[in-house]
Parts: structure tokens; C-alpha cells; sequence
């Protein structure tokens, strides 16, 4: 078991390594961080002073390891844009990318469980073959398009809700959230079913698989001979089993709604993280882009290795395969 | 199936998959749309009422008219035109061909990447295997709009970089999917046969093993065309994928974008709902194949 960790937590380590140093090579050594940060009447010593004092003039490895050397402290540079250390830009814009994740994640198994449940129970039939391909639908809609049609229809053209931005926030447990007012939550509304539709779907897909391969089981068999009533066998016993799966498979799919809300936040100019990387990736704010990039890569190899822990603890067999 | 046609009776992978889209109204209806939306991409030059790229063909003085209008050389505009006075259905014509062009390009290149990779691995086993499924493992660990956008972010962008990345994302699912089949092919014994009769390895792989590896391959094909034309659209509607130079339906969505809470819909809904009905119809096809083309189900 130690073993087996030991191993994937050096593979993650690997990982991480070869992604700052592409990532670094990619954004520092191809593009000139000079000709962003001096005019362009520059004379030549000028040029030579700054590339000094940036430390430019070093060879490659040289500056990758400077550049790991304060990146383990949590220092990845000043943000051109912002002239602000660039993790504390991050850091700050976290929570309300966070916000939208967590309430997209949460709708998603509101709407998508009882979904699935009911065609999996109805299997075959004409609700299930209407539900089946509502969810295909749903993976096929352009999330970005959905997103402008939710805009046009409830702000536009009904005017019910806001468009943009992330309105008023309150603060519940010493937490700044949008939670705590009416315009708050107004605003969340519509990011968040955008950033869950597609989640949704996965969801439906999930719980029918669950529930068509729970059914036909043997406790189901005695629960109903017991004389238990159909629904609290589905509730109750059957909900029970297919959950374990569901929940394993929303547990990585958190990191890719983190990493789709890049889309989100551009449609309803949600100011978090994902927003912050596309407007980065346009000024060319390199320390802004780098910092993002290993800090979500280091988020889902910490989810990954949590995912294969869990994995190997519960089911011994995945140990004994691996080695 | 008495009254099928002779090619449809036969037991080959060609004749079952189109027997199970035809035995399914829903998946007929699907094949037709995107028959005819390839089509209608190929034949845009001759179809398109003009050319939208045409600069001679163009009359700014009727940008932005809404659908069925009529502009001031007399012709009409179905879909309405956009801020440059383009015809909007032209226009999507032209980006479909785009869209279609590079999901079906990317996902080509993915699935010759991902089945050669994954049958080298199958084959091969020990460490050459454990190394390239490790790394397949990583791949699917993350998820493709991240791995996309780091890929442009270190290349820079254009048209063969989007394909690049978009290829770099899915290679993945098809090596998984064809090591899977290959393991349970190798053990078979005209494989074995095959190695008695003294073929080179590269022959039993790709001559041998992976005919028999093909139905998987042609299901996850099908979604990841599918999925390669919903990524790159949105790469492109983030300004992070194709140039402007060649708009594709993701690009000419965004250019709608900027205009929608003006209330000129039609230049997004519109290309939008193309893009919907094309990633719609081939996922309806591929769910399809996958019923009909499963080994489990068939066997």
C-alpha cells in the first residue's frame, strides 16, 4: 500500500516537473519579456541593463531554476498587468470561481440523478429513449453558444435576470459570498446552469448505467420479496449503491469544471480565474499565465492522486495489478 | 431484413453498422443531416448565394439586415447579414466547411496517433506498455479545454496549432480503447497461427490484429469528430483558436457575440444552431454505433 502511494506521488512529482519546464520553456524562452517591458526606443545598454537585472542574460537552465527556486515559495513574478505579486491576483479571484463550480456541481446532481433514476427504472421506454437523447443533446450544445442563448432569453429578451458580472456579495461564516444577497444569487443563476449542463448529462448517463446494473441483483430480488415498496427499494436501497460511483466520478469532474469555467466566466464576465486566464493570454501577461497553468495542473494532480489513493484503499485489487 | 438490399444483409462491419443506423429512425434522420451538411460544406462555393470573402461581392450598405430582407442588388437575405454586410448563410456555409475541415482532420490524425500507440503498447507489454498507458492515463486526467489552451499558450496560435492541440487531447481515448481490444485479439489463436507462420510483428499488428480492433475505433472516431468540432469552436469563440482569416462557426458566434445585446440575434443564433445540429446529429450516429457495433451486444 505504501509502496503503491510512494510511486504515484513520485509519477505526480514527474509530472509536475516536465510541465513547468515546458510550460516555462513555451512562455518565457520563446516569446522576449523585453519587448513587453521596455519602450520601444530603447537603446542597447538599456536593453543589456534591465535583461541584467531580470536575470535574462543567464543561460536557459539557469533561469528555470531561479524560476523554481521562488515558484516553490509561492512567488511566480509580478503581473505585468496588475504590477501584483501574480499568485496574490489568483489567489484572490479563486473564490468566485469556486462559487460558480460548486453551485454548478451541486444543480447538477439536483437535476441529473432523479433524471437518470427514472430512465433507468423505465428503461426502453418512451421516457427514457426523451431523456436519453435530452442528454446527448446536452453534451452536444456548444457551451459557449448556450450560454449567449440562456443571455439573450432571461436578460434580453425577458429582462429577468442580469447578464454580467457577479453583483452583490455578502459575507456567511467569514466567507465573501454571493450566497448571502438576492443579487448575489440573481447573478449566479445563469453562469451556473451554463457551467452545469453539460455536467448534467454525465450525471443522467451515470445514475441509469447504476440503476440498470443494480436492479436485476439479488438484494433487490429479496428487498422486494421482503415486501419493502418499490420506491424506497429504488430510494433507499438501490440509490445507495450506484451513489459510491456517481460521487467518485463528480470528484474528478470538479477539476474540469474549474477548467471549463474558463468559457463561463468569458460569456457572463464572472470575474474569477478563468477570465483572468484568457484576458492574460491576450495582454500577454506571461507571469499570470504561467502561475495559472501549474497552479490548476497542481490541482488535479492532487485530485488524481487523491482519486488513486481512495481507489487502492478501497479496492485492493488495484494495488495488487499495479505492482 | 428479407426486404434489405443485398449490401446490407452481409455480416461485414460496413453492412451491420449501416443496418443499425437504418433500423433506427432516429439515427436515419441523424446520418442524413450530416450527409447532407458535408454536402452542403463541399459544395459551398457553388451553393453559397454569394461568396462572403469576395470583398467585390459585398454592399456595406447592407450590413446588418435582418433575416429575409432584401439587400440593394436584389438579393435575398435568408438569414439576414452581419456588420459587414455579409450574407449570413453564405457565411456559415464557408465556416462549416472549416469546422468540418479541421474536427475531421484532427480527428483522423488522433485516431492514427492513438491506434498505432496503442497497439504498440498491447503488443509490446512491460514497460513500453506501462509507460505509454501511464501517460494515457495523465492525458484523460485532464480535462481538454485546459490541456488545449496550455498547447496554444506554448505554441502560439493558427490552424495547424489548433489541430495540433486538438490532436494532442484525443490521441488518448482512441490508445485506451484499441489496447483494450488488441490484449483480447493477441490471445486469439490466429494470432498465434500467425506468429507460426513466421509474419513480422508490424504485419500481425496492422494487418492482423487491428481489423479485428475496428469497431470500437469507429465509435470513439465518430464522437471525437464530434468533440474536436465543439473544442475548436470554442477555442476559436475565445479568440485562442483560428485565425480570423478563416472563420470557422465557433468564430462567426463570437463575432455575433459582440452584437447580441444590441438585439441582432441572427448572427448567433443562427451559425449556432448549425454548429448544434451538426454535433448533434454525429453524436446521434455515433450512440447509435456504439449499440450496434458493441462486441459485447454482438457476441
Amino acid at each position: 500500500m505504501t509502496a503503491f502511494l510512494i510511486r504515484r506521488l513520485m509519477q505526480a512529482v514527474i509530472v509536475l516537473i516536465a510541465t513547468s519546464v515546458i510550460v516555462f520553456t513555451g512562455v518565457f524562452a520563446i516569446g522576449d519579456p523585453l519587448e513587453i517591458l521596455l519602450p520601444a526606443d530603447a537603446s542597447i545598454a538599456e536593453r543589456e541593463q534591465v535583461a541584467e537585472s531580470l536575470g535574462l542574460n543567464e543561460p536557459l537552465p539557469v533561469q528555470y531554476l531561479g524560476f523554481v527556486t521562488d515558484a516553490v515559495q509561492g512567488d511566480f513574478g509580478r503581473s505585468f498587468v496588475y504590477n501584483r505579486p501574480a499568485t496574490e491576483v489568483i489567489l484572490e479571484r479563486l473564490p468566485a470561481t469556486l462559487e460558480l463550480t460548486f453551485t454548478a456541481l451541486v444543480l447538477s446532481l439536483v437535476i441529473g440523478i432523479p433524471l437518470g433514476l427514472w430512465a433507468g427504472v423505465k428503461a426502453g421506454s418512451a421516457t427514457d429513449e426523451t431523456i436519453m437523447t435530452g442528454s446527448i443533446l446536452g453534451f452536444s450544445l456548444p457551451n459557449f453558444w448556450q450560454g449567449m442563448m440562456l443571455i439573450m432569453i432571461f436578460s434580453v429578451t425577458l429582462g429577468w435576470l442580469p447578464s454580467t458580472g457577479r453583483g452583490e456579495t455578502g459575507t456567511i461564516l467569514g466567507v465573501e459570498t454571493s450566497f448571502a444577497t438576492w443579487d448575489g444569487l440573481k447573478h449566479l443563476l445563469l453562469p451556473a446552469i451554463n457551467l452545469a449542463l453539460a455536467q448534467t448529462a454525465l450525471v443522467i448517463r451515470l445514475t441509469r448505467t447504476g440503476v440498470q446494473e443494480t436492479m436485476p441483483l439479488d438484494f433487490v430480488k429479496f428487498a422486494r420479496a421482503r415486501g419493502i415498496s418499490s420506491p424506497r427499494i429504488l430510494f433507499v436501497h438501490v440509490m445507495k449503491n450506484i451513489l459510491i460511483p456517481i460521487i467518485t466520478v463528480i470528484g474528478i469532474e470538479f477539476g474540469s469544471l474549474v477548467a471549463f469555467a474558463v468559457v463561463t466566466e468569458t460569456i457572463f464576465a464572472w470575474p474569477g480565474i478563468g477570465k483572468l486566464i484568457i484576458d492574460s493570454i491576450n495582454a500577454l501577461d506571461r507571469p499570470i499565465i504561467v502561475s495559472y497553468i501549474l497552479i490548476v495542473v497542481t490541482m488535479f494532480i492532487v485530485i488524481n492522486f487523491c482519486v488513486d489513493a481512495l481507489y487502492s484503499l478501497l479496492d485492493p485489487r488495484i494495488r495488487v495489478s499495479a505492482q | 431484413m428479407s426486404k434489405a438490399p443485398s449490401f446490407l444483409r452481409g455480416q461485414s462491419l460496413f453492412a451491420r453498422a449501416i443496418r443499425g443506423i437504418l433500423m433506427s429512425p432516429k439515427a436515419t434522420v441523424a446520418l442524413a443531416v450530416c450527409l447532407l451538411l458535408i454536402a452542403a460544406a463541399m459544395l459551398a462555393p457553388l451553393l453559397a448565394p454569394q461568396n462572403p470573402y469576395d470583398l467585390a461581392q459585398i454592399d456595406f450598405f447592407d450590413s446588418k439586415l435582418p433575416p429575409l430582407s432584401e439587400g440593394s442588388t436584389g438579393i435575398t437575405y435568408w438569414l439576414g447579414t452581419d456588420t459587414q454586410g455579409r450574407d449570413m448563410l453564405s457565411a456559415m456555409m464557408y465556416g462549416l466547411r472549416t469546422s468540418l475541415g479541421v474536427g475531421l482532420i484532427s480527428g483522423l490524425f488522433a485516431l492514427a496517433v492513438g491506434t498505432s500507440l496503442g497497439l504498440i503498447a498491447a503488443y509490446a507489454g512491460g514497460r513500453l506498455d506501462s509507460f505509454i498507458m501511464r501517460f494515457v492515463d495523465l492525458m484523460l486526467g485532464f480535462p481538454t479545454i485546459l490541456v488545449a489552451l496550455m498547447i496554444l499558450v506554448v505554441f502560439g496560435q493558427g490552424t495547424w496549432k489548433v489541430i495540433l492541440a486538438l490532436v494532442f487531447v484525443q490521441w488518448a481515448y482512441f490508445a485506451r480503447a484499441v489496447r483494450a481490444a488488441a490484449l483480447v485479439e493477441s490471445s486469439r489463436d490466429y494470432v498465434e497461427a500467425a506468429k507460426c507462420l513466421g509474419l513480422s510483428s508490424p504485419r500481425i499488428l496492422f494487418a492482423q490484429i487491428l481489423p479485428n480492433c475496428l469497431p470500437p475505433l469507429i465509435v470513439i472516431a465518430t464522437i471525437q469528430v464530434a468533440s474536436a468540432i465543439a473544442a475548436e469552436a470554442t477555442l476559436s469563440f475565445l479568440g485562442i483558436g483560428l485565425p480570423i482569416t478563416e472563420p470557422s462557426l465557433g468564430l462567426l458566434i463570437a463575432n455575433g457575440y459582440q452584437v447580441l445585446l444590441a438585439g441582432i440575434y441572427w448572427m448567433s443564433v443562427f451559425p449556432g444552431l448549425l454548429l448544434l445540429v451538426l454535433v448533434f446529429s454525429i453524436n446521434l450516429v455515433g450512440d447509435r454505433l456504439r449499440e450496434t457495433l458493441n462486441p459485447r451486444l454482438v457476441q
